[in-house]
């Protein structure tokens, strides 16, 4: 390992970004480092800390935005935000423990860096959707800005889009400015019981289509129910499928009567307080499902909801696995059983062009030699090489964490 | 507003051209007989005009794809074009550019009520898509009020709002995949009926993108669930800086309503005259909150949306008792821009967005300008999410009227962005607000974005001389001054 820079300045970090191109020294960015183990490993001899650019610059409840270096820590964030009655709506996750890292130390920076987004995407959108604008500097050593601090904005190209989500290769991040929302007054999660996945992921896809405003949408086989730390799923014997309503109580207490009212004939019921409620969604949100034991390889499937129950058949056909369902179905969560055993070529065949998966954990000498990301059609993969170029033509930013070559 | 010189070689080869097109699009897909080009001469910004080379009407994503790959080939530039409704001038014709026009894309493809997704073709208007699935109780969320005619394609290429947007985003938060056509011919799908894209956000970075990346030939957007009831409470205030107070108090009570508009003395009285919605008229803003979901719910922040008003020294507060009511209430801010167009020979649309904080001062400003400036001004406001539409009166027929209000709409856009804000909330640079960026972006800033232009489309064939105010050849954007042995340290950690 070589040298760290640690920058605590915008104009340091154009100092060294501007020293990479002239010396072709590609950098390895990083914040915390908990999700170092995301993507591709990165062959640099450098690495780039920002974790000297912390902290929550502005904050204005009322304007709903906050600006924040990208080295603040996620929790610090929420801490801040909580005392206002407000929340980061796309509920990012901490992906520390499953990752082999500790727990609360994720960054914002990261969050956006990696696009992560919690059970509250299927309501509020990505983390894409609550960046408003950033300043950046890009692998050029050129500081700039993109987007502002108001949500309606159509000047100009929306850019930060690109920076989520890009994994530190376009661009490294110097301030954020992003959306902030009231959080709901109050929560609960009714269970239904004993479906099997085909039914579940059926039945809570269609949750969301029904004017009840669910705000989280999970399908737990019994396998991984089993495994929770609310007593109540633990205890049910079976699978549990969750339905997350928040907002006012004399609000959440008629939707529930409604969602009970859809589900009668589905199975057996059962509602969460607010506060197991919130303890299963944090479960559901960080996969703590496959925090422990830490081996077997985990993907992230995006599919259509009506698609995701096949695809985890398909893919328990050749590999032995355990899943469950996020996003109403539209997110899967996978693990192989076995240490040595990825799955690859199971998981792509599966999910076929019906959507895409990545692989979140494996080892570095697994994600090195096997595509980490959805590999890409050829047309796509030249644009997405000519983005690149047109933010790092030096390849000095994390060259190869998401494509070999990018 | 200065466009490119013509290509004088490339006007030499018009017929060519136009037989090559017929070569791809058959029938009468191709139109270039100089009447009937004059319908596609301007947008919806109809001060600018300009008559296109000739006009192309593909219907399928090869034909598309054939005729960018052609103009790629030969050096031809490109205009694409939904229904022509833009306000900023993103369509409007070059005089050396197929017009590429999209609308006889004209199909819904695919409703998946389970996914919550359909997939439509881009000249689909945006109201079409909530009256297919509206009998199965959905709908599709950003409705800006060119609705009836704007097409999906058009909204993806602005990033359309609407009223609703507050609560329910834009468009860029409410589609899922697009199939684009690149410069030379490439088709790529990105996103899907899937949440997330992989790899860069392309369909983040395309949606707002103006015609300047690619041609859109499909999209699938997120369909929801209609709210089960809603309700609007209207409330007059005796100054702006009241009605600024309240918006922002019912935000800080974390209330977020489907809709917060609002209108000030001229817009209120321009709009009640036209169909007489019953606006309260001796106030000086008037603000209309809507709120939706279940009825308990409605009824509850009705009543504290209700409560924070009469504490911001509101003058007059109704809360609809009927769904006739809650129209009515809306007919008159619907209809703002129309009403507008009563009482003055012609009007401009300005669309800037501030921080919500700043509206008593901005609207103060903007009245004292007016007086500077010698024109009238109404405001229409997207009070939830400070997105401005000032609407400047003038004369078109008066020597210099125009001239005044273009000079008048800059000075409020360059006032917008000292406060925070941004030039363009929902309508777009295009043409009109080209000369502008520089206002809110360095030269840097912009060098970067037209550099992401020159991954998509090195030759600046897609609608060039819009959003940008200057064009940059891409080689010449792409080389980069390497301060070997300059850097001020060596290889050593520091800071």
């Amino acid at each position: 390992m070589g040298a760290t820079f640690e920058p605590s300045t915008e104009s340091d970090i154009v100092d060294v970004v501007q020293w990479c191109i002239a010396e072709e020294a590609p950098i390895d960015v990083i914040g915390a480092g908990t999700k170092r183990g995301l993507g591709r490993p990165v062959r640099a001899e450098r690495t780039l800390d920002t974790s000297r650019l912390a902290g929550v610059e502005r904050y204005e409840p009322e304007e709903l935005f906050m600006t924040a270096k990208p080295a603040t820590r996620l929790a610090e964030v929420e801490d801040l935000l909580a005392a206002k009655g407000q929340q980061l709506a796309f509920e990012p996750p901490d992906y520390g423990p499953l990752l082999g890292t500790p727990a609360a130390e994720g960054t914002l920076g990261g969050a956006i860096a990696c696009n992560l987004s919690g059970p509250r995407r299927v309501k509020a959108g990505a983390a894409r959707d609550h960046l408003l604008g950033a300043n950046v500097v890009t692998g050029r050593g050129e500081a700039v800005k993109f987007g502002g601090i108001v949500v309606k904005n159509v000047t100009g190209y929306d850019v930060c889009k690109l920076l989520c989500g890009s994994f530190g290769t376009l661009a490294v991040m110097t301030a954020l400015h992003v959306k902030v929302l009231p959080a709901p007054e109050s929560e609960t999660t009714l269970l239904v019981m004993g479906l099997d996945d085909m039914a579940g992921t059926a039945a809570i896809a269609d949750a969301m289509g029904t004017p009840n405003d669910v705000s989280g949408a999970a399908h737990l086989p019994a396998e991984l129910a089993c495994l929770s730390a609310v007593e109540t799923v633990a205890r049910a014997g079976g699978s549990v499928s969750c339905l997350r309503l928040d907002g006012i109580p004399q609000s959440i207490a008629y939707r529930v009567e409604r969602l009970r009212q859809e589900m009668r004939t589905l199975g057996d019921m059962a509602l969460l307080d607010a506060d197991d409620s919130r303890a299963l969604w944090r479960e559901v949100r960080d996969v703590s499902a496959f925090a422990r034991p830490s081996d077997g390889a985990v993907w992230r499937i995006c599919v259509p909801p009506d698609a995701a129950a096949d695809v985890v058949a398909r893919i328990k056909t050749r590999v032995r696995t355990q899943a469950y369902y996020d996003w109403a179905g539209g997110l899967i969560w996978l693990r192989t059983e076995a240490a040595d055993v990825f799955g690859g070529d199971a998981v792509r065949d599966a999910v076929g062009d019906r959507g895409h998966a990545t692989l979140i954990r494996a080892d570095a000498a697994v994600r090195d030699a096997t595509p980490v990301f959805q590999p890409q059609p050829p047309a796509l993969k030249a644009l997405t090489e000519r983005i690149k170029s047109s933010f790092d033509p030096r390849h000095i930013l994390n060259p190869g964490r998401m494509y070999a070559g990018v | 507003m200065k466009m490119p010189e013509p290509d004088v070689a490339i006007l030499g080869k018009r017929a060519d051209i136009i037989d090559a097109l017929r070569g791809i699009v058959p029938g009468e897909g191709v139109i270039s007989s100089d009447e009937e080009l004059r319908a596609y001469e301007s947008d919806g910004l109809s001060a600018y005009r300009q008559v296109p080379l000739v006009v192309a009407l593909p219907s399928t994503t090869n034909e598309v794809s054939r005729i960018l790959r052609y103009c790629h080939e030969h050096g031809i530039k490109v205009v694409p074009r939904g229904a022509g409704t833009g306000l900023s001038g993103g369509a409007m014709p070059i005089a050396d550019a197929v017009l590429l026009g999209l609308g006889k894309f004209n199909r819904i493809l695919d409703v998946n009520y389970r996914n919550r997704t359909a997939r439509v073709q881009p000249g689909v208007t945006n109201l079409a898509i909530s009256t297919a699935v509206r009998d199965d109780g959905f709908y599709y969320a950003p409705d800006p009020s060119s609705q009836i005619a704007c097409t999906i394609g058009g909204n993806v290429a602005e990033n359309s709002g609407g009223v609703h947007c507050l609560k329910y985003g834009l468009t860029t938060n409410n589609i899922l995949g697009l199939e684009v056509v690149l410069i030379n011919g490439d088709v790529v799908r990105v996103g899907g009926e899937y949440l997330d894209t992989d790899g860069y956000d392309v369909l983040g970075l395309m949606t707002g993108s103006e015609g300047l990346l690619g041609v859109i030939t499909e999209v699938t957007v997120r369909i929801l669930r209609a709210p089960e009831t809603a309700a609007a409470v209207l409330v007059g205030f005796p100054t702006n800086e009241d009605a600024g107070r309240c918006v922002a108090a019912v935000i800080g009570a974390g209330i977020i309503p489907a809709g917060m508009e609002m209108m000030d003395r001229p817009a209120i009285h321009a709009a009640d005259d036209f169909v007489h919605a019953g606006y309260p008229r001796d106030v000086e803003a008037l603000l209309i909150v809507e709120l939706d979901g279940p009825p308990v719910e409605v009824s509850l922040l009705i009543e504290r949306v209700h409560a924070i008003a009469e504490a911001h020294n509101a003058v007059s507060t109704r809360i609809s008792d009927s769904e006739e009511e809650r129209l009515r209430f809306w007919s008159g801010r619907k209809a703002a821009f129309p009403a507008v167009g009563r009482i003055s020979p012609d009007y401009y649309v300005m669309d800037g967005t501030i921080p919500r904080k700043e509206l008593a001062h901005v609207l103060g400003r903007m009245r004292e300008m007016s007086e500077e400036y010698g024109l009238q001004v109404a405001n229409v406001f997207h009070a939830g999410d400070g997105n401005l539409h000032p609407l400047i009166l003038y004369d078109a027929n008066v020597p210099g009227e125009l001239e005044r209000a273009e000079a008048f709409g800059g000075a409020i856009l360059k006032l917008c962005v000292d406060v925070g804000g941004v030039l363009s909330g929902e309508h777009g640079i295009g043409l009109e607000k080209r000369d502008l960026m520089d206002v809110q972006f360095t030269e840097t800033d912009l060098n970067q974005q037209q550099r992401i232009k020159c991954a998509f489309d090195a030759d600046s064939l897609l609608n060039p001389g819009k959003v940008f105010p200057r064009l940059h050849r891409c080689a010449e954007m792409g080389r980069m001054h390497i301060h070997r042995g300059q850097v001020p340290f060596p290889d050593l950690p520091r800071f």
